[in-house]
């Protein structure tokens, strides 16, 4: 099974979602859901200062088996992208809690986050799928 | 050995050149090029041996079972070709009037008539020149009559999680925006999903049915009322077609309007990118709509109806009206069969989807679906083995080109893990499928004594495993001269 950080929130679409000092949230896609993609070869970042809903796609990730959207956890504006990721989408495979990171929102409400999952729920869910 | 690597500069076969060929060449020294293109100098000898060793190669339905999941590689009777190449077919000029091809007309319009009775459909354009094409004509026709309307508020075209690929990209290129509806435990659509989605902003929905899930929706009518209570279109991608040819049609199940892939269904070999025919079915209100050219009759002869007798058309799709080739031979392949013949297409193909099907759950194959009856393909997944053994859908699907079958679809549909999607077709014997199972059940013991094996095949093939993230990351399919052949 794999490592699932406790530090943060989980989509039940995979994606984690961390709550910075700053207040940022910043979000990635799961050790699970990269193992499911499989070797990524692209990723299509969101735009700095688009406003994004929760649950809207504001992202894809593309490997050799699929392509996948990649939804926003919380409402809020994109304020950083991880550029090395155009370059070096595998990142996400190899390090898919650090520096593997998609983008960062500012968000409306962090009480959006508690609708969220935590790491053992998570674990549990993708044990369930 | 690319054929370019094996040319040397002036090779040409002297030996055999036909006496006083020098002369056949009579144009004006000013139309005649001066420097050599860039093809490979190579004797006649050396080129026969080339392709017929690559052909050698090929995988096809005609020396391999080709079980690929919503492809229907199915065989294609030679009589079909044999008669669509008659001289008097291909001698046809398409810029040639009309009265110089009646008989080629008179096919094609004897064709609408068939395709619009197996659809249940009001009326059918032959123009699309693919499965593609086709989806985009349809979504175009929906856009067309909403905008008659001035309904152009309608922005949003509802497609399945299940749907082909194409379909969002078909609604995205008409200036449509996506939204997708989840699937249900059983492989129907998710009914309470749909009524949330559909509203003021819904165009129309784009759906296979059968499902690429290899499920039948029981829910189609359900389906139906819903999209058309909120206004909505409902849009039908034929490419899962064999399933219920003669048995059931999509305008019987209310959808307004339907592409078939003439190429996967109808008798055209395909897979190598074509060519392959798309023609539309609509029903009465999209009538108008149909893309041009289509064949009609005046004062009893056979005519190419255009924008004057189709005001409202969206128009041509290309430059003549369609591949006549692919549409010549779905009339033949259609008159052969006639109506009866129809039904036991569509019969066969489900019997041998779910002999198939029950036959590898029984040498331990999990199905995706097991309480539904498969249409005619179904789906397995590897998602046990892949944890348990680290044995994944690909290695199995690798492993069966050694064995000389040619791999099912992988890892599609998106939403089962692991999967292998199953198509056998109507055309197999039940010595092959019972020979595709034991391979199978084969595989399987492999997998459990020796998960190695497996993760390193084909072993047999020219080629090995190949890095399949290199060739999307650095993709270069040009050949280039190297400075060692230009010596």
């Amino acid at each position: 099974m794999s490592n699932t950080p406790d530090d943060r929130k989980y989509a039940d679409s995979h994606e984690w979602a961390l709550l910075e000092a700053d207040g940022n949230v910043r979000v990635g896609i799961t050790d699970h859901a990269q193992e499911l993609l499989g070797d990524l070869v692209f990723v299509e970042l969101p735009e700095v200062g688009q406003s994004v809903g929760k649950g809207d796609e504001c992202s894809v990730v593309e490997s050799v088996k699929a392509a996948s959207d990649i939804y926003s956890p919380v409402t809020g504006e994109i304020v950083a992208v991880n550029d090395s990721l155009e370059d070096s989408p595998e990142v996400i495979n190899h390090s898919p809690y650090d520096d593997g990171w998609i983008f960062i929102i500012k968000p409306v409400d962090t009480a959006e986050l508690d609708d969220l999952l935590e790491a053992d729920g998570y674990e549990s869910f993708t044990e369930d799928e | 050995m690319l054929i370019f690597e094996q040319s040397h500069v002036g090779r040409v076969s002297k030996a055999q050149l036909p006496t006083g060929c020098d002369e056949l060449i009579s144009l004006p020294s000013n139309a005649l090029r001066t420097s050599k293109p860039n093809l490979p100098e190579v004797s006649e000898m050396q080129v026969v041996r080339h392709f017929t060793r690559l052909s050698q190669k090929n995988f096809s339905i005609d020396t391999h079972f080709y079980p690929l999941g919503s492809c229907t590689m199915k065989y294609n009777p030679r009589a079909c070709n044999t008669l669509a190449s008659l001289p008097e077919f291909t001698g046809r000029h398409p810029l040639g009037p009309s009265l110089h091809g009646q008989g080629f007309l008179a096919c094609m319009y004897e064709l609408q008539g068939i395709l619009k009775e197996v659809t249940g459909m009001k009326a059918v354009s032959l123009s699309p020149a693919a499965g593609a094409q086709g989806e985009f004509a349809g979504v175009a026709m929906i856009k067309a009559y909403h905008d008659d309307r001035n309904d152009s508020e309608r922005c949003e075209i509802l497609v399945p999680d299940a749907a082909h690929g194409t379909n969002p990209a078909s609604a995205v290129m008409c200036g449509y925006q996506v939204r997708e509806i989840p699937t249900g435990k059983n492989g129907d659509v998710d009914i309470d999903a749909l009524k949330a989605s559909v509203g003021p902003k819904t165009a129309g929905i784009m759906l296979t049915n059968p499902s690429t899930l290899g499920v039948f929706d029981r829910k189609i009518k359900e389906i139906a009322d819903i999209v058309h209570k909120a206004g909505g279109l409902l849009y039908y991608d034929g490419a899962n077609l064999n399933a219920i040819l003669g048995k059931v049609r999509p305008g019987d199940m209310g959808f307004d309007v339907i592409h078939m892939n003439l190429h996967k269904t109808f008798s055209t070999p395909h897979g190598g990118g074509g060519p392959g025919a798309g023609p539309v079915g609509v029903s009465e209100r999209l009538r108008p709509y149909l893309p041009v050219p289509m064949v009609g009759k005046k004062d009893e002869q056979f005519v190419l109806l255009d924008e004057n007798d189709c005001p409202q058309t969206i128009g041509r799709l290309s430059a003549f009206a369609g591949n006549a080739g692919v549409l010549l031979r779905a009339y033949i392949y259609a008159k052969m069969l006639g109506r009866e013949g129809m039904a036991r297409v569509a019969e066969f193909a489900t019997l041998n989807a779910n002999y198939l099907l029950k036959k590898l759950m029984d040498v331990g194959y999990e199905a995706a679906y097991p309480d539904r009856r498969a249409t005619h393909e179904f789906i397995l997944t590897l998602k046990k083995q892949a944890k348990e053994l680290n044995v994944t859908a690909m290695d199995i699907a690798k492993r069966l080109l050694d064995y000389d079958f040619h791999a099912p679809t992988t890892y599609f549909p998106l939403l089962i893990p692991e999967c292998l999607l199953i198509e056998p077709t109507e055309t197999e014997a039940k010595e092959t499928l019972d020979e595709f199972v034991d391979t199978m059940a084969k595989i399987l013991l492999e997998a459990k004594e020796d998960s190695a094996l497996l993760r390193q095949a084909p072993y047999t093939l020219p080629v090995r495993r190949l890095d399949d993230v290199k060739a999307v990351k650095q993709l270069d399919v040009v050949w280039k001269k190297t400075e060692a052949l230009k010596a």
